[in-house]
């Protein structure tokens, strides 16, 4: 069943959908996000009376309020006016299903398929983890072992972040943990030289994958931006077609700064994927849609929780249902 | 730097206005949009906008203002008021317990820095207010937090209690200040975990702490890229904890920082310190109409006097300046002022503390290679002690001797000695007094006017406060 479909269906109540336990994990997660959210949408919609200026200009608010971002928030509210005028649609129901299409064709482009992660059929796969200061990179990659040491796979781990205080034995923890091998250097040393050690122990000990745990850099700062593009370039040498993957992680709570962030490590690294993390705050996390439809990245996980199985694949149609069902819901 | 963007943006408004002999109520209402949006997309919660933009318009549609000779600078005095009101008016400072040891809580969500920023203030009242401090590790929850804090307590040379990872962070933050009571120790800094405002369980934990430890102050640290959301985390961890101040961490990133104007306004808090870079002396107090100025692109030459005051040495200084003034400058003073500036941090956080000049075209593309400055060392170096003292012996085969000894091309030793002549040249006359000549360096047209009245209001408040000490000489 399409995401549409499922939307529509839900608006008219035509059937009931069947809730899955990812769903749930989503919606739980996000409960608090999209209360906050949808609360403020009701109420819009309980207080309009006529369409007017006022009302497009406190929906720009609203979006902008959920980091959704500047721009996409315009368009969203510029594509409601525009559909206001061709429908003629007054009435709540119509007004509430045009932002949804809206929202979901900014994130869908004409792509449906499923992002996921794309794994090396023959042989090692590489996974750089790239990101700002604070955002969760090492305890992602810990969960990402898990979930590659559960299904079978052997996991190597690589100490690539030299600098932060206590960074290396963070990994190690994890390594433990979930029972993978950790390579390190020694604290302040070259991250690039770790790297070009764990390939080669990963290579040597057949492993399936290898995730390079990476320093937080901000992305202003070239020097730092320079040191992870040899990090790449190492990786590029000694592994065809590697890194198969190259995560940014992206703190949920971040506002504007995180289309910055996307950009530049997109343009140095070229980031193929994206992982929220925090979610099960209350923070929107927006700006993601945003990125998709400037950038083209796709979030591959969600971080919902603090417990290693909170790691989720990101499923485009979830999210964005789990943001507004509370709305879909509470207005039938 | 950070709040770049929301500078720009604000600045194009303003000029907009300026362009216009007569400001009409509809040239405001033009404006404050740009303005609201400027603020929004620089991650300012929209509530805060609101209030902001509504305060602002009142007064500028005033009839005072738009009736004076100069409503567009009034409307900038107003907006650069109003900003430093939103962030807190006076700059607010750490408090001391009357009784040691002062007792400093680290709050916030996860991966804010509150670690690393616990490790920076310590290490900065050590070394400005002579304290004696303890940290305590209180995270037992993430991996290798608690290694973490030690490794920094090494770096720093400051002691660090820690428990192991299987004692209750309340039992580790008393039996903590008990151990800094026994050592005499007079400033302790508790470093909790990182938590979410809505985790029940690990908020009572924070309560527990509290009232366990009674703080002096209790630090809620937010990065600075945070978005919408910090408006509600401040709140929230205010309502929890009743936090006496704001750490704002991140700063040196490109962020537009609205975090900085939200939370003061939703929390009623101040923001004390600011961090802004990786190293462990990157924290800064935060001084809120400074700050107000730097966004405007009013420059903020209070911090670069500050800064150059405390890294110059006095005495050099004075020699210095008479050097200029009977225009004996040479090599050897190049190189002194050259280790002194490169000590002040990178040339282009200073270049955009100087009026006007956070904005001239081009500024952003300036990456200034510190190796430049190490070749330059390395051509003066190369030269005679004869030839340093005395630069116009400078010929043409000494030149080439000073190019295979830098390792450099001639036309670089060229180019630079040509660079310091004219340098010297222009330091003489502005030692005399002579400005003229100056006004380019700020950039054209209507940023250079910016630049020119900071530059001027500066010089009007110096010359009240020398009237002021002759005074109080008397």
């Amino acid at each position: 069943m399409g995401f549409f479909d499922k939307i529509k269906r839900a608006f008219t109540g035509e059937e009931k959908i069947e809730t899955t336990e990812v769903t749930e994990k989503y919606e739980k997660g996000l409960e608090k996000t999209r209360k906050s959210f949808s609360d403020r949408m009701n109420e819009l919609f309980a207080n309009f009376r006529t369409v007017d200026e006022d009302f497009f200009e406190e929906l720009e608010e609203i979006l902008i309020g959920a980091d959704v971002g500047y721009e996409a928030s315009m368009e969203i509210s510029d594509a409601l006016r525009q559909e206001v005028k061709l429908k003629n649609a007054k009435s709540q129901g119509e007004v509430q299903q045009v932002i949804i299409e809206k929202m979901v064709e900014i994130y869908e482009k004409d792509n449906t398929e499923k992002p996921e992660i794309n794994i090396n059929k023959e042989g090692l796969t590489v996974i750089l983890v790239v990101g700002v200061n604070g955002v969760g990179k090492t305890t992602t990659i810990g969960k990402m072992a898990k979930r590659y040491q559960t299904e079978g796979k052997t996991v190597v781990l690589a100490a690539g972040d030299t600098f932060r205080a206590g960074a290396i034995e963070q990994l190690i923890v994890w390594g433990e943990r979930v029972g993978a091998q950790v390579v390190t250097g020694k604290a302040g040393s070259d991250p690039a030289a770790v790297v070009f050690d764990a390939v080669r122990q990963a290579k040597k000990q057949q492993a399936d994958v290898l995730i390079v745990d990476t320093a937080g850099r901000l992305q202003n700062k070239v020097n730092l931006m320079n040191e992870l593009e040899k990090m790449k370039r190492v990786i590029e040498k000694e592994i065809v077609d590697g890194p198969h993957e190259v995560l940014l992680v992206l703190d949920a709570t971040t506002g504007q700064n995180a289309m910055v962030q996307a950009k530049q490590f997109k343009q140095t690294t070229n980031v193929t994927g994206i992982v929220l993390t925090k979610l099960d705050g209350t923070a929107k996390g927006g700006i993601v849609l945003a990125i998709r439809k400037e950038l083209d990245i796709p979030v591959k996980l969600v971080g919902l929780g603090e417990a290693v199985d909170d790691l989720q694949e990101f499923d485009p149609g979830e999210y964005i249902y789990g943001l507004f069902s509370g709305l879909i819901k509470d207005s039938m | 730097m950070a709040f770049e963007g929301l500078s720009e943006r604000l600045q194009n408004a303003m000029a907009k206005m300026r362009r216009k002999g007569k400001v009409s109520e509809a040239d405001v209402k033009e404006m404050m949009r740009e303005v609201r949006l400027a603020l929004l997309e620089a991650d300012v919660n929209f509530k805060v906008v609101k209030d902001f933009v509504r305060v602002v318009s009142e007064r500028a549609i005033g009839s005072e203002v738009l009736e004076s000779l100069s409503p567009s600078q009034q409307i900038l005095k107003i907006v650069s008021e109003e900003l430093t009101n939103l962030m807190g008016g006076e700059q607010s400072t750490i408090q001391m317990a009357a009784k040691a040891p002062t007792v400093v809580m680290m709050v916030g969500l996860q991966g804010a820095g509150k670690t690393t920023t616990a490790g920076k203030l310590v290490n900065h009242l050590k070394k400005t207010q002579n304290k004696r401090p303890m940290m305590i590790a209180a995270d037992i929850y993430r991996p290798a937090a608690i290694q973490q804090l030690e490794t920094l307590g090494e770096q720093l040379d400051i002691p660090v209690f820690s428990m192991g990872d299987q004692v209750s962070p309340v039992e580790i933050a008393k039996q903590g200040i008990q151990k800094a009571k026994e050592d005499h120790l007079d400033f302790v800094i508790i470093d909790t975990a990182g938590r979410l405002q809505i985790d029940e369980t690990l908020m009572t934990e924070l309560t527990d702490i509290k009232a366990a430890v009674n703080p002096t102050e209790i630090f809620l640290v937010v990065d600075a890229m945070t978005g919408q959301e910090a408006a509600n985390v401040a709140a929230s961890f205010n309502e929890q904890l009743d936090i006496t101040g704001v750490i704002l961490t991140k700063l040196d990133g490109d962020t537009r920082g609205g975090a900085a104007l939200s939370i003061r306004s939703v929390t009623g808090k101040p923001i004390k310190f600011v961090g802004q870079g990786e190293k462990l002396d990157a924290l800064e107090p935060f001084y809120p109409d400074r700050m107000a100025n730097r966004i405007l692109g009013m420059g903020d030459m209070l911090t670069l006097i500050e800064k150059a005051q405390q890294d110059f040495d006095e005495k050099k200084n004075e020699e210095m300046t008479k050097k200029l003034k009977d225009n004996s400058f040479d090599f050897n003073d190049f190189i002194d002022q050259m280790d002194q500036v490169s000590n002040m941090g990178p040339l282009e956080d200073i270049l955009k503390m100087i009026p006007g000049m956070s904005n001239a075209p081009g500024l952003e593309n300036l990456q200034i290679d510190p190796k430049d400055m190490a070749r330059m060392k390395a051509i003066v170096l190369s030269m005679t002690p004869k030839e340093r003292k005395n630069p116009d012996i400078l010929s043409q085969s000494r030149r080439r001797r000073i190019a295979r000894g830098s390792a450099r091309p001639i036309a670089e030793v060229n180019r630079m000695i040509k660079q310091f002549n004219e340098s010297k040249k222009m330091m003489s006359k502005m030692t005399k007094g002579n400005f003229d000549g100056m006004d380019g360096m700020f950039g054209q047209g209507v940023k250079g006017k910016i630049g020119k009245m900071a530059m001027n209001s500066m010089v009007r408040k110096n010359k009240k406060k020398v009237k002021k000490k002759n005074k109080n000489k008397r």
